[in-house]
């Protein structure tokens, strides 16, 4: 039988030694606007758009990366690195939104 | 882009501001559908003609985006004329819109290279422009049903797009 001791100590490990669990952020396109247009992730989230227009869309920023959405589809990002970045749609560029990562 | 700017606008003032003793001095339903439909429309038709002429990157991505997203938001238009059963009915807007185009084509036609780019952009911006202010003072108010108004104003967000990105294509030429 297990000590108690023991027992804890396992316990510890188990919690302790398992990161902060990577999340999924969704966020809907519809008639031409992101919503939430601000969202907040930590490094290692994933942000997933879901794109209910017939029409595509991107979630790009100039110089860094850039997310083809088609319509009615979804398309995701793994976040690399902490930063606070505006983002817009290459093709529709009065859709805008904010996407700020932590360091977990 | 000067001449299609113009007798655009005034066909479009004609609906909007004619001071008859009719009490139709909004357009109809029929004729909103007609009209929105007829600017999409004219817009694919630029950007076929720009997709034959063009060899510059940023303007055939461009031209492409306005048959994708033109064709998609027609489609929807028809959708919803059918579900309401509304039959488009011609205007003097609509009239004035084409042959304002036709005019448009015909000038651009006779362009090339970088030219033809450049004119082909600056009257994308032009006409985005003149078919927002259609839509926001004269269209949309004046649309009666409330699906159509609001697939008149998903209209606008994307022609607002459409503009936007136009600006920065002509931007990219200077």
């Amino acid at each position: 039988m297990m000590s108690r001791r023991h027992l804890w100590v396992a316990l510890a490990l188990a919690t302790g030694a398992a990161p902060a669990k990577a999340e999924t952020i969704e966020v809907t396109i519809e008639k031409l606007v992101f919503s939430p247009a601000k969202i907040e992730a930590k490094v290692g989230d994933t942000i997933r758009w879901v794109n209910k227009d017939v029409f595509a869309h991107t979630a790009t920023v100039n110089g860094a990366w850039e997310v083809m959405i088609p319509p009615k589809k979804a398309a995701s990002l793994t976040v690399k690195k902490a930063e606070s970045v505006d983002y817009f749609c290459r093709f529709h560029p009065n859709m805008k939104g904010h996407l700020t990562v932590t360091s977990p | 882009m000067f001449i299609r700017s113009t007798t655009a606008l005034a066909a479009i003032f004609l609906l909007g501001a004619a001071p008859s003793s009719q009490a139709a001095d909004k357009p109809t339903d029929p004729q909103i559908a007609h009209i929105a439909y007829t600017a999409g429309v004219l817009d694919v038709e630029a950007a076929k003609q720009a997709l034959k002429k063009s060899k510059n990157k940023e303007v055939v991505d461009f031209a492409k985006d306005m048959v994708r997203d033109h064709e998609a938001v027609n489609k929807q238009a028809l959708d919803l004329v059918k579900k309401l059963k509304v039959t488009p009915e011609d205007n003097p807007t609509s009239k004035a819109l084409t042959k304002a185009a036709a005019e448009e084509r015909a000038k651009l036609a006779k362009l090339k290279g970088a030219a033809f780019d450049k004119a082909y952009v600056a009257s994308e911006v032009a006409y985005h422009k003149q078919v927002n202010g259609a839509l926001e003072t004269l269209l949309i108010p004046s649309a009666s049903n409330a699906e159509l108004k609001s697939l008149l104003e998903t209209g606008l967000k994307i022609f607002q797009g459409h503009e936007q990105h136009a600006e920065h294509v002509a931007g990219m030429l200077k």
